[in-house]
């Protein structure tokens, strides 16, 4: 994203521009900001939820919930990092609503040794995502993901999928740089693991 | 170095987040070690292709919904 450089003044993100215009009374601002990041808090939602009709609701609440609160956005962390936070515990209060009666953390299932030493060593086909169909492909990683413990999952999507640095994941989800760093490379074998048996190259492959 | 230490530092070198001297070190166990060349060359993958493949995708006539609910929502003040 390019960042607007006034002359004589600090760098200023796109974002807080739309951001103040939108504090000002603005709603087209508000709006642009949406359509930026509407699809992003959706996939975390529902990589938390498990849920589509929750995930869908999570993308109204957080952001209905970052424009009542745009006033307390300090701008010290990017709008979209803030707006992430949002829409994780909006996602995981919609989960305890679900699972009423159930401890809902993002804290579960981590003490699991899978996947923390690599099982399946085999060599993978050099394009192994084009032995399989767009939506076929999709129903493996997804059904490959959801395996994992929900703690692990979500600290994959954040910095993995959806780009977030290890500091920032760490603040979104409260958790130590360490703990961050730890969960991504178990979540990074547990999927390498589990992918292997569809991308490992065969003995049809011309492998001995 | 052990594979068990080229996996503890897996996830640092994966990010280019390491030392120029545990760099040299790291790449020369891979010289060495096929199995840990495969987990690396695998994992960065495994990454590559979730980045890549939008795997929830909100369909245009449900995220407009959703917009337009938002929006009238904020015009309203909430």
């Amino acid at each position: 994203m390019p960042i607007i450089q006034t002359p004589g003044t600090e760098e200023v993100h796109p974002d807080i521009l739309l951001v103040n215009r939108a504090r000002q009374g603005d709603v087209q601002a508000f709006e642009q900001l949406v359509k930026q990041y509407d699809r992003q808090v959706f996939r975390i939602a529902q990589h938390i939820t498990q849920n589509r009709e929750d995930a869908e609701d999570v993308v109204q609440d957080a952001f209905l919930k970052a424009y009542e609160k745009l006033e307390q956005f300090q701008g010290n962390s990017k709008f979209y990092t803030w707006l992430v936070r949002i829409a994780v515990n909006e996602s995981l209060m919609r989960l305890r609503k679900r699972r009423t009666g159930r401890m809902v953390s993002i804290d579960e299932d981590v003490e699991t040794e899978e996947g923390s030493m690599p099982r399946d060593l085999a060599e993978w086909r050099p394009d192994p995502e084009a032995q399989y169909g767009q939506s076929e492909l999709a129903e493996i990683l997804r059904k490959t993901i959801q395996g994992l413990p929900p703690g692990f999952r979500v600290v994959f999507v954040l910095r993995d999928v959806e780009g977030l640095s290890t500091e920032e994941t760490a603040e979104t989800l409260g958790l130590s740089v360490p703990a961050v760093k730890s969960r991504l490379l178990r979540a990074r074998l547990q999927l390498r693991e589990r992918l292997s048996r569809y991308f490992r190259k065969k003995d049809e492959d011309g492998v001995k | 170095m052990t594979c068990t230490e080229f996996l503890a530092e897996l996830g640092e070198f994966l990010d280019a987040n390491v030392s120029v001297g545990l760099r040299a070190d790291l790449e020369e166990h891979l010289e060495r070690c096929e199995h840990c060349v495969i987990t690396l060359r695998t994992t960065r993958k495994t990454i590559e292709i979730y980045r890549n493949h939008e795997i929830y995708e909100l369909p245009v006539s449900i995220r407009e919904r959703l917009q337009a609910a938002i929006l009238a929502k904020c015009k309203k003040g909430c």
